[in-house]
């Protein structure tokens, strides 16, 4: 296995609270990987520093075999992680095919200059982010909404447009925060899809989810988290037989013991 | 231009291209037309046309990037200054115009940068108290800067401005063309203005239709998750704030210019709320929304003092309430009336940050 990210001891706190504590991850390329965990377990916050949300208070994650830096969003977009939130952040305002637009940010280069008169490389490069973000829509399933504002599409479609947006900053490892969240078994099927053939073309997915059928027939190995701990590692069958696991979802059998 | 040419009332969806010239005729035809009632309206339209300019340009910060500034008169007030320094007796220079007005433009836009960075982090309510303190310290900054060194000349601001001269043209004298025919110069700064409108226009509309546009749009929509697709949200507030200042400081230059005065009282709060009226009024979000707002509301107060007096004489007798009075008085009305009726202004924005025509062979249309 080829590792494409590394988490090493990742400690954060917030006040008094341990979010997460010498958490240590290993992920290799052209995986899904699961992060599961019960509430509060500190499974977003280690995608918020991940993602240069939040600085850590101690630790590093090492992504392709070179320190991520920490707290600057855009250059860890920039590296090449993408990711979505658990509740769905879109553009309200801009459409379909212009959330997509947007996450296709980083990757061009006009500049104001270039946009004031129009040059040939500007244009060439609004046409193709243009025609790629329609690519993309084609590739979630949603190019039949491209003109429509995104506050007006359904549930499960902003669900699927926050992910072509993501994808559309060329991602090499793609963070899901619980992409099923609210979603009936039809769309959660076609989710499943999506998410392997996203794996397909060759990109690494990170992947949050409550829904236990999901994570266990879609991830190669998955990590739980609780109260900051990793608690488990390895692949699903084995780690859902684990009985650290079963106790933190069944809370604290070990603390009743007699 | 297409914003503007759907926004006209029946014509508009019917016969885009047909608008379009209407547009272009009104715009062309409205000083002759004005002349008819008096110079003074002539007058009137220039000053229009720089308040447009102002609108478009904070339209740019508040409307696209959402930063809400309500201290960006300040912009105007460098520009018009730089202006002054640079072409009036005052400090014995007198630069030519076409290097007055891009120094003009680089100040207002550096003003906006130094402005930009102490905001940063700042949204909404915030953000907007410290642009409104910002404004107030320009402002009593040209007030107060006549002493101990004379920079500003204070409250008497700066006389006798340079007028604006394109290459050896003058626009403050009248153009003789033959002896019984000559333009005055009212018109001619009102067709140099419009073309100054027009080219702004361009150039905004080109903005808003690009990476950068929509890179404010998410960043006004919402901040976290644009920096999560990797925009980074300081620059662009930056650009922001020193592209809608580089309008602002033009806008001055042009202002200075024109009117041969500055001082510090042309540029109080009022009128930055003034501008900001403008925008929300016209249309947050959409340069045909910025462009009628300012049309309308800077010709209301002039259509009020030239009407209301001999109108209240003949209904009533006696003028019972002053013009000015009166002109606050609509003007809050106007606001609450709008605020409950069309809260997203007369022309609500359905701005397009894209140029879907790309897709058409994929058989996409708007």
């Amino acid at each position: 296995m080829i590792t494409l990210l590394e988490a090493r001891h990742i400690d954060k706190r917030f006040g008094g609270l341990k979010a997460l504590s010498d958490v240590s991850l290993t992920i290799g390329k052209g995986e899904i990987y699961g992060l599961i965990g019960p509430n509060g377990a500190g499974k977003t916050t280690l995608f918020n520093v991940l993602s240069g949300a939040y600085a850590p208070d101690g630790g590093e994650f090492v992504f392709n075999g070179a320190a991520l830096p920490s707290a600057k969003p855009h250059l860890v977009v920039a590296q090449g992680i993408a990711r979505t939130f658990q509740n769905i952040r879109l553009f309200r305002e801009l459409t379909a095919l212009e959330n997509v637009m947007a996450g296709h940010h980083i990757r061009t280069k006009a500049s104001v200059f270039g946009i004031l008169v129009q040059n040939k490389r500007t244009r060439e490069e609004e046409r193709l982010t243009t025609e790629r973000a329609y690519e993309l829509l084609k590739y979630v399933g949603i190019e039949r909404f491209a003109t429509v504002t995104a506050k007006s599409l359904s549930y499960g479609d902003q669900r699927r447009l926050e992910i072509a947006r993501a994808l559309a900053t060329e991602p090499r490892l793609l963070a899901l925060d619980e992409p099923a969240a609210g979603m009936n078994a039809t769309e959660t099927a076609q989710l499943k899809l999506l998410i392997e053939q996203i794996r397909r073309d060759g990109i690494t997915v990170l992947l949050i989810e409550h829904d236990v059928k999901l994570v266990m027939g879609l991830c190669d190995r998955v990590a739980v988290l609780d109260f900051g701990c990793k608690i488990a590692e390895g692949i699903p069958s084995v780690v859902q037989t684990d009985e650290a696991v079963i106790n933190a979802y069944l809370g604290g059998g070990c603390r009743y013991e007699h | 231009m297409n914003e503007l040419a759907s926004a006209v009332p029946w014509l508009g969806r019917r016969n885009p291209q047909a608008a379009r010239w209407l547009i272009v005729i009104v715009a062309i035809a409205a000083p002759l037309v004005a002349v008819l009632f008096g110079r003074t309206w002539v007058r009137v339209l220039d000053f229009a046309l720089l308040y447009v300019m102002l609108a478009l340009g904070l339209n740019l910060v508040v409307g696209f990037a959402g930063l809400l500034d309500l201290g960006y008169i300040a912009f105007y007030a460098v520009g018009a200054y730089t202006a002054a320094f640079l072409a009036s007796p005052h400090f014995g220079v007198h630069l030519p115009f076409w290097i007055v007005l891009p120094v003009a433009a680089g100040c207002a836009a550096l003003a906006g940068i130094m402005l930009g960075f102490p905001v940063l982090r700042l949204r909404g309510d915030y953000l907007a108290i410290v642009t409104l303190g910002f404004g107030e310290i320009v402002r009593i900054f040209l007030n107060n800067l006549n002493y101990p060194v004379n920079i500003t000349n204070g409250p008497q601001g700066i006389n006798t401005l340079d007028p604006l001269v394109l290459f050896g043209w003058d626009l403050s004298r009248n153009l003789e063309i033959t002896e019984n025919l000559s333009i005055n110069s009212l018109f001619l700064y009102y067709y140099f203005f419009l073309a100054c409108v027009a080219g702004s226009i361009v150039f905004i509309q080109r903005l808003q239709v690009s990476r950068v546009g929509r890179a404010w749009a998410a960043m006004r929509d919402d901040e976290l998750a644009a920096k999560a697709i990797g925009i980074n949200t300081r620059n662009l507030k930056l650009l922001a704030f020193s592209l809608g200042a580089t309008f602002g400081g033009v806008a001055g230059g042009l202002f200075g210019a024109f009117q041969g005065f500055v001082s510090p009282e042309s540029f109080s709060l009022m009128e930055s709320i003034a501008v900001l009226t403008m925008v929300v009024f016209g249309g947050m979000g959409n340069v045909a929304g910025a462009i009628v707002g300012a049309l309308i509301l800077s010709a209301l107060p002039e259509i009020l003092r030239h009407l209301a007096v001999p109108l209240q004489q003949t209904l009533f007798g006696t003028v019972l309430l002053d013009p000015e009075v009166l002109r606050m008085l609509l003007l809050s009305l106007a606001m609450i009336l709008m605020m409950l009726l069309k809260p997203a202004g007369l022309i609500p924005a359905h701005a397009r940050y894209s140029h879907v025509e790309h897709l058409k062979r994929h058989g996409v249309s708007r």
